[in-house]
């Protein structure tokens, strides 16, 4: 709008402009009754302003049909803004099935972000438009908070668990990241930029910025590599120590005392950080702790190795958002 | 009114003693929300200057006038002594140690020396914090959320903590004293809904101080003992869970704002009566609605965890009672209004305030509505907008509210006119001064400008250098009530009994009061604010 | 109303300041209360409110320890086999007959019974919250001895070392609260029981002891949430053949 003054980020993804109209019409009500309120008090002021000292007010007392009006009235606007932002907030935290998935790392005081082919940015995010994305986002020390303005994106990055967030960009361009969660000394300097490309383009920057392997195939070298083929063994072999993990993943798993649980990102995360927490029945608890031997994008790595390990998609009912 | 000068009485409360001790041991009600005054107002200042910093240093985009570590630390101290030692005790430990004993007929609180107990609790645990400011300060936001705050800052947290959970027992034992009160010493025939309507509102408030305060204290502790014995309690490495911290932090600190802004409610209720020489429209709806922000208040909490990734079901939840909370608030605001109808309407600075207070009030709520809808607060979240929000309704609420409470009942607590004209200038200056300060920041908050930032997008300056200016403003017009508050003590008129022709118990005894208020029990034979003389129009 | 517009009018009486002459009161009536019973009532209640906001403050420990026992439950039970049953049981009855005493205490002032036997209750009181902390120095003491309280030399043999840290943090957090707690309502004893020595408390006033009698009622209903909670839990499961 103003360029020296502007008032909205750009609409740069699809929900964008559906928050922006939930926005206009929480402002349109704001204004009306705060210009109401305004306008009443200014009108009755100066309308019914003291004449004489000893003048003194009407004796009125009150209306029940007034208290019930403006009770009533009221709830029923808070109820239409309740069931929009409710619509709204469904959308925006449902992502869809075919959404491509990146992981984010926040640490102090930078963005670590890395697509499943293997493509690496520090405090950058390229995408394509058109296509949704899912961020898989964990931090390696404090909260932190991935927030891009433009995108009407956010959602807190919060240490021992996995957050996701997803939106769909719908402009190419430039846009801030903001950490938005105070972090520590440098928060307000954990920023970065998202870059929205034409898919062609895009697809060419990919190429030219893949290095080092794909998530997976650095997942299944560190599944090798810390041993953990010696017990989780493939199936089609005999059973080992451990519970196979193909097709585990997005499926239901039956724990000890007859529990189960769905195997998702924080069931693997957890099951390699704090094995005894969960035990698969049948199993004994041996599997040892890896706190403190892997790293956050070690564990992302692994944990797209085993999704690697499915052959067909997971049951919709069972993916968590 | 007064027919002849106005004399003060010869033996009153601030009269009668003099002397260090007879104020430092005083079981005075009346002494001891004096004490409170001074305290409060020096915390005011000092959060008012950690504010002054922080605008400084957000007029350019680059953090040129103080490190970023310093800026986090100023922002920290800005929010605990604004949040922990001058609103939260302001109203409640000032106007309402001062006045309930009084609107309820009695000699006294309860428990006086309880009372002088709080206030010295109150004392020692802000000395913790200044000690933990001047020694270097801390930089978790006042909200110090772990693991941040229980692992990776290197700032004095514990320090801060226990000045914080020493002070929440003041607050404590000041709601408890008012609970009781109000139950067992009203006057013979001073019933409930014969009470004057800031007694409801300081009744709510207490009730919210005594159920939500022990849970802060226990999570303060718990963050200083996992900061110092490093147990897994909040921080995930050692097997906490950062999110129940987020949880018990936030069961008390959402229902603490209602302890700030309840009582200025009640202020306003007070004014709008007296200044319209009127009754109030829908006295039982006031009454109540106080009672259900207090109750309500405490079933919201999880709207400040709505990205954190909680459940969504939980966030439907909170969501929806969130919205319920705002309901009595809004009747509120429409009972006001309504009561200012054929009112007979004087424009005293009292009554600036209270209308001040009305207007900010009533947007800084309708933006708390942004915060509630959950596909909003999603963007707002963490921004800039909350910011401007809670201004809204703590400064240009609460403070606009304490304010005119303070210039309402000045010549009662003092015997001295302030002077009006003066008076009048700064509620003006204030009131300009608040909206150039906050109303900016709603917008570089829709813009995307994260909170607690020491540098910021370049885009974001020209709504920040607005808001600096504003705050400049703001700060020249808290001042000027501080140079005639004391200048009114020597050099003002006296005030007389009811300068403002009020009604009201503590209009009916002398300014300033007698220690023990009133000569003998008064029997009330009806509400102590009937302005009619009968009842004509209307249904309560 | 009439076609005048309305005029204001001096205040009506709304009060009748009613004369009395000074009637010789009670020596521990307060000068704000008008009467031993309003004094009373006053006390009672202020005891409640507090008593109120302390279930709010040990609350919050409780809602961490539901929490983290839902989120480690074996790790909890084993941990709470540690603990020794037979000790906190102990520990439960002295509380329980502590506050039989402290009833007969309240009793005895409420109906003007000799102020040696008032005394007498109250010091068997003290000598059972005694014994009670007795026992807890020996379970505490205990605790080093094996190791596992929680910080740096934390040691854990069985299966579940995280939880079992957790458990015990909570563990001594919770008892060590309560503990607390009750040294505070031994002080309170003390006090109250030289009062009693010097023949202050008969059934015009006893509010005091009533009052501290409740204090110390509630630090025995959260010893009763405790116990259970702390050394009850899976008492009939043994985790991994432990």
């Amino acid at each position: 709008m103003f360029t020296n003054f502007p008032f909205f980020p750009e609409q740069a993804s699809q929900q964008a402009a559906n928050v922006d109209a939930l926005y206009f019409f929480l402002l349109a009500v704001s204004a009306f009754f705060s210009a109401l309120i305004a306008i009443l008090i200014v009108f009755f002021a100066v309308r019914f302003r003291r004449r004489s000292d000893t003048e003194v007010g009407e004796a009125i007392h009150g209306s029940l049909a007034l208290e019930l009006m403006w009770t009533f009235i009221p709830l029923g606007i808070t109820m239409v803004m309740f069931v929009w932002g409710a619509v709204t907030f469904f959308h925006m935290t449902r992502p869809p099935q075919n959404a491509m998935e990146i992981y984010v790392v926040g640490k102090q005081w930078m963005w670590k972000l890395e697509h499943m082919d293997g493509a690496r940015e520090i405090n950058e995010l390229h995408l394509p438009v058109g296509r949704p994305v899912k961020l898989i986002m964990g931090s390696e020390d404090v909260i932190h908070s991935f927030f891009i303005p433009s995108f009407r994106a956010k959602a807190d990055v919060i240490p021992g668990r996995f957050n996701t967030l997803w939106f769909t960009p719908s402009k190419a361009g430039r846009y801030h990241i903001f950490c938005t969660q105070y972090c520590g000394t440098k928060h307000s300097n954990m920023i970065g930029w998202a870059t929205v490309m034409e898919p062609a383009e895009y697809q060419a920057w990919v190429a030219g910025n893949v290095t080092g392997g794909t998530m997976a195939e650095n997942g299944a070298k560190l599944f090798s590599d810390l041993s953990c083929n010696t017990c989780h063994l493939d199936s089609g072999q005999a059973q080992g120590r451990g519970p196979s993990l193909r097709n585990l993943y997005g499926r239901q798993v039956l724990l000890q005392r007859l529990e189960t649980t769905v195997a998702d990102d924080a069931y693997l995360r957890e099951s390699i950080l704090n094995p005894q927490a969960k035990i698969v029945s049948g199993f004994q608890p041996l599997m040892p702790t890896y706190q403190g031997l892997v790293t956050e994008e070690q564990l992302l790595q692994l944990i797209a190795y085993v999704k690697s390990l499915s052959d067909a998609p997971p049951p919709a009912s069972a993916v968590k958002k | 009114m007064e027919t002849t000068a106005p004399t003060a009485p010869t033996l009153n409360y601030l009269n009668n003693g003099y002397g260090l001790k007879s104020w430092l041991l005083t079981k005075d009600h009346k002494r001891i929300a004096l004490l409170y005054l001074w305290s409060i107002t020096a915390f005011f200042f000092l959060g008012g200057f950690f504010a002054l910093m922080i605008r400084i240093e957000l007029l350019t985009p680059a953090s040129d006038f103080v490190q970023p570590d310093t800026y986090n630390k100023l922002f920290t101290m800005h929010g605990v002594v604004m949040v922990f030692f001058f609103l939260i005790p302001s109203i409640p430990a000032v106007l309402g140690n001062f006045l309930v004993p009084i609107m309820v007929g009695a000699k006294d609180l309860a428990f006086p020396r309880i009372n002088l107990l709080s206030w010295y609790i109150y004392v020692l645990g802000g000395l913790f914090t200044i000690v933990a400011a001047v020694t270097g300060g801390v930089d978790t936001g006042w909200t110090f959320y772990a693991p941040y705050s229980t692992s990776a800052s290197n700032s004095h947290v514990i320090l801060a903590g226990v000045g914080i959970f020493i002070t929440g027992f003041s607050s404590i034992l000041t709601g408890l004293n008012f609970i009781v009160t109000v139950h067992r010493m009203r006057a013979p025939g001073l019933t409930w809904f014969r009470l004057p309507l800031f007694v409801w509102a300081m009744y709510a408030t207490s009730l919210i101080m005594i159920l939500g305060t022990p849970v802060i204290a226990i999570t303060v502790l718990l963050v200083a003992v996992e900061r110092g014995l490093h147990l897994g309690i909040f921080d995930p490495a050692l097997g906490g869970d950062p999110i129940l911290f987020q949880h018990l932090f936030w069961f008390y600190s959402h229902p603490a704002v209602y302890i700030m802004i309840l009582p200025a409610m009640g202020v306003v209720s007070e004014l709008v009566q007296t200044f319209s020489r009127k009754n109030i429209f829908g006295y039982s709806f006031v009454a109540f609605s106080s009672l259900a922000i207090a109750v309500i208040g405490f079933l919201v909490w999880g709207h400040h965890l709505f990205v954190s990734g909680q459940s969504t079901y939980a966030g439907l939840m909170f969501s929806l009672i969130s919205f319920f909370v705002a309901i009595p608030s809004a009747v509120k605001v429409f009972n006001w209004t309504a009561t200012l109808y054929k009112g007979s309407i004087s424009w005293d600075s009292p009554m600036l305030y209270a209308f001040g207070f009305i207007g900010l009030f009533t947007i800084g709520g309708l933006t708390g509505l942004f915060l509630a809808t959950l596909g909003m607060d999603i963007h707002l979240h963490d921004t800039y907008f909350i910011i401007a929000h809670f201004h809204y309704v703590m400064v240009g609420g609460a403070i606009m509210g304490y304010l005119g409470g303070l210039h309402y009942w000045w010549p009662k607590i003092t015997g001295r006119m302030y002077p009006e004209g003066w008076a009048k200038f700064a509620a003006l200056n204030i009131f300009v001064g608040f909206n150039l300060t906050f109303f900016p920041q709603f917008i570089v908050g829709y813009l995307g400008m994260p909170r607690r930032y020491a540098m910021y997008a370049p885009e974001f300056q020209i709504y920040n250098v607005l808001s600096t200016a504003g705050a400049t403003i703001l700060g020249a017009g808290y001042l000027i009530p501080m140079i005639y508050f004391t200048w009114s003590l020597k050099g003002a008129a006296i005030a007389g009994d009811n300068p403002w022709g009020a009604r009201g118990l503590e209009w009916e005894i002398p300014s300033p009061p007698p220690t023990e208020n009133f000569p003998a029990s008064p029997i009330v034979t009806e509400n102590t604010h009937q302005y009619a003389p009968s009842r004509e129009v209307g249904i309560v | 109303m009439s076609d005048a517009p309305p005029r204001y009018h001096p205040p009506p009486v709304a009060i009748h300041p009613e004369g009395h002459a000074p009637t010789p009161h009670h020596p521990w009536l307060q000068h704000h209360f008008d009467s031993m019973e309003q004094q009373a009532e006053a006390s009672t209640l202020g005891m409640w409110v507090f008593l109120v906001t302390e279930i709010m403050f040990f609350g919050g420990l409780f809602m961490a320890y539901l929490v983290y026992r839902h989120q480690s439950p074996m790790g909890f039970q084993e941990a709470s086999h540690h603990l020794n049953i037979y000790w906190g049981a102990a520990n439960t009855a002295i509380l329980i007959v502590s506050s039989l005493t402290m009833a007969l205490a309240v009793r005895a002032a409420q109906t003007s019974q000799p102020a040696k036997v008032q005394v007498r209750w109250l010091l068997a009181t003290i000598f059972f919250g005694l014994c009670f902390l007795g026992i807890k120095a020996i379970e505490y003491t205990d605790k080093f001895r094996d190791h596992i309280v929680p910080g740096a030399h934390f040691q854990w043999e069985g299966l579940y070392p995280k939880p079992a840290e957790q458990f015990y943090s909570l563990y001594f957090a919770m008892t060590g609260l309560h503990a607390l707690h009750m040294i505070i309502g031994i002080g309170i004893m003390a006090v109250i029981a030289f009062l009693a020595s010097r023949k202050t408390f008969d059934s015009d006033y006893y509010t005091p002891v009533e009052v501290a009698g409740l204090y110390w009622h509630f630090v025995d209903i959260v010893w009763i949430y405790l116990f259970p909670l702390l050394y009850l839990i899976g008492r009939h499961y043994t985790p991994g053949g432990h």
